[in-house]
């Protein structure tokens, strides 16, 4: 009961949201919450953390923009063909990297996005350090022109929800129990006669076809696509966003989201403010220091702050043994 | 004389470029080793350390006229200290946890190394001398060879076997086995684990320092350095396996030289060859090559 009601009020502030805020950031920050979200699929429910999910982020972005801007296909085609690409490479990537557990999982992954990164910065297409500009956003299914911010935020909106409420309802599925089997004893789910191997591929691929998604996404929203967003430090960023907001939550990856992008966006601002109240003249040249900032965040989430914020929510509410408010 | 079209002085020059690199990848992916071993930490910041050596060198020089070859014994010795205080302080909170957190932490330090050290110098990288008694090359008959890239070369390949020797061969490296295999045996007999862990994880990427300060004549010392390189090291970790000292070395120098030979011959491979023969290695021998399937 609580829970719907949660949902309705978020639900009706995401209407409401971009007369407030600036529509792009809204949207960016959509794009980057689904990513989280994705990504939280695979080290949350499957136990598999994989330090590469850049490749499908940005493979799924410069596939979409190709397809948009030099094939000319409609935005949702587009849209799809980044989502397929994101699959196979994650369905070829998760074949490789499922032949080895636990550490050694995280640093093929780490690799073989290494290796994707290359690709893209030689292939042609890309346009490599100049990245690829000019993608057009196009009409929604031939009808609806998406070239107003508003529009299309609302066009991003309806994807978001639905990536998120895949996610959702693959772990609340049987398929989602397994998974979570294999996360919690790989070889009690073995010995129960489940093709553990396959379960992680398929949540591999499941996980890298929703980053695409995002990317894709994103890539519509902006209108470019860099290399930025094939770089192993994006499959940081993704990771910290998880972090931060709270591994194996479902909301956890989208609340880390919100402040990790926030905080990248802000901290130009908040450096200043920091300088204006305590008179150190030092926090001014923050904003150009984020990657000082974020290590700083991944180290204390480590040491301090493992369960993330809405996993030291949930269990401080459980704590207090009041009823679940989330 | 030629070799499949390619003039044999410009093979030969590629080949022990390729060994040059292949020296790092082993010095860094055995340091990663021990370091895995007792720690059961994969050490992410290894590559910034590895930047951080070549720094302290590249600073020593332009702020206070130390020469190379303090540099080359002080620099590791600084970065070991600073490995051992992030052990102290760090690491040991992480031991009894999921391997993952080691490494998200090292990640985070890794970032904040890069980000100090950008702020500070920007991407550019800065150039380094190098020594007067390594400067020149040495007519071979059949090729020139630059002297400062033998002495990378043979001082890596040293300093490797040193610490082969040292683990495989005296009472220390006994005890450090013994501690990869049973650390809490280990302590029952009496030896001090715990010291031993932190001296580990110090010298290891003191190893990295090294490495640093023997690549800072050769590439330009930029903040960015270690990252990049950190990462082929992963792919050639996976390829060796973690199982053994000599393995490490090895696979580094191996595929250093294949990384020289493809881009003799099809320079466009030369970025992602690495992590190619990784993927086949995983296809045919997931365990790696010297790996042993646990």
């Amino acid at each position: 009961m609580n829970k719907k009601i949660s949902y309705g009020i978020a639900f009706a502030l995401l209407l409401a949201a971009p007369f407030i805020v600036y529509p792009v950031f809204l949207m960016k920050l959509l794009c980057f919450a689904l990513f989280a979200c994705a990504f939280n699929l695979l080290i949350g429910f499957t136990g598999l953390l994989s330090f590469g999910h850049a490749a499908f982020f940005g493979a799924a972005g410069y596939i979409a923009g190709w397809a948009l801007r030099d094939a000319g296909l409609p935005t949702e085609l587009g849209i799809l063909l980044g989502v397929g690409a994101a699959a196979l490479i994650g369905l070829l990537m998760g074949a490789l990297a499922i032949r080895r557990q636990g550490i050694y999982f995280t640093m093929i992954t780490l690799a073989l996005a290494q290796m994707l990164y290359f690709v893209f910065l030689q292939a042609k297409f890309t346009g490599g350090e100049d990245g690829l500009q000019g993608v057009p956003r196009g009409k929604l299914l031939g009808a609806v022109d998406l070239s107003s911010d508003l529009t299309l935020y609302y066009f991003v909106l309806a994807i978001a929800i639905a990536g998120f409420a895949i996610v959702m309802r693959t772990v609340h599925s049987p398929f989602g129990q397994v998974l979570k089997a294999v996360k919690e004893n790989e070889p009690r789910a073995i010995s129960l006669g489940y093709d553990v191997d396959r379960y992680k591929l398929m949540a591999f691929v499941l996980s890298a076809a929703l980053a695409g998604l995002a990317g894709a996404t994103k890539t519509l929203v902006l209108g470019f696509e860099t290399l930025t967003d094939v770089h192993w430090s994006m499959s940081g960023l993704v990771v910290l966003m998880t972090l931060v907001g709270g591994l194996g939550t479902l909301v956890g990856p989208i609340v880390g989201a919100i402040i990790i992008i926030a905080l990248e966006n802000k901290l130009g601002d908040l450096g200043n403010m920091l300088a204006n109240v305590t008179t150190i003249e030092w926090f001014r040249t923050i904003g150009d220091s984020v990657t000082i900032v974020t290590g700083l965040i991944f180290i204390v989430c480590v040491l301090a702050f493992r369960r993330g914020i809405v996993g030291e929510l949930m269990a401080y509410v459980e704590r207090n043994g009041k009823p679940n408010a989330g | 004389m030629e070799i499949f079209g390619i003039p044999l002085q410009a093979m030969l020059s590629q080949l022990l470029l390729g060994l040059v690199n292949g020296s790092f990848y082993a010095m860094l992916s055995l340091g990663l080793a021990v370091i895995f071993g007792l720690l059961n930490v994969i050490n992410f910041a290894h590559g910034a350390l590895y930047m951080m050596g070549a720094f302290l060198a590249w600073m020593g020089m332009n702020y206070f006229g130390i020469n190379y070859w303090v540099m080359l014994i002080a620099a590791p010795l600084l970065v070991g200290l600073f490995g051992i205080i992030i052990e102290k302080t760090m690491l040991r909170w992480l031991y009894k946890l999921d391997h993952l957190y080691g490494l998200l932490l090292t990640f985070g330090i890794t970032l904040m190394l890069e980000g100090v050290f950008r702020s500070v110098y920007g991407v550019s990288g800065q150039p380094y001398q190098v020594p007067d008694a390594l400067t020149g090359a040495t007519n071979l008959g059949f090729m020139i060879l630059p002297n400062y890239r033998a002495w990378v070369v043979v001082a890596s390949l040293v300093v490797c076997f040193a610490t082969w020797f040292v683990i495989e061969k005296t009472k220390l490296g006994a005890y450090l086995r013994a501690g990869t295999e049973n650390p809490k045996l280990v302590e029952a007999f009496g030896v001090n684990v715990p010291l031993m862990v932190t001296l580990t994880y110090g010298f290891g990427v003191a190893l990295a320092a090294f490495a640093g300060v023997l690549a800072a004549p050769v590439i330009q010392v930029s903040p960015l350095m270690g990252s990049n390189l950190i990462i082929t090291v992963f792919a050639v970790v996976v390829i060796g396996g973690m199982g053994s000292i000599l393995g490490s070395i090895l696979t580094g120098l191996g595929l250093g030289i294949i990384e020289g030979l493809t881009r003799v011959f099809y320079p466009e491979l030369s970025a992602t060859v690495v992590f190619i023969v990784m993927a086949i290695v995983l296809m045919i021998r997931p365990a790696g090559l010297f790996g042993k399937e646990k």
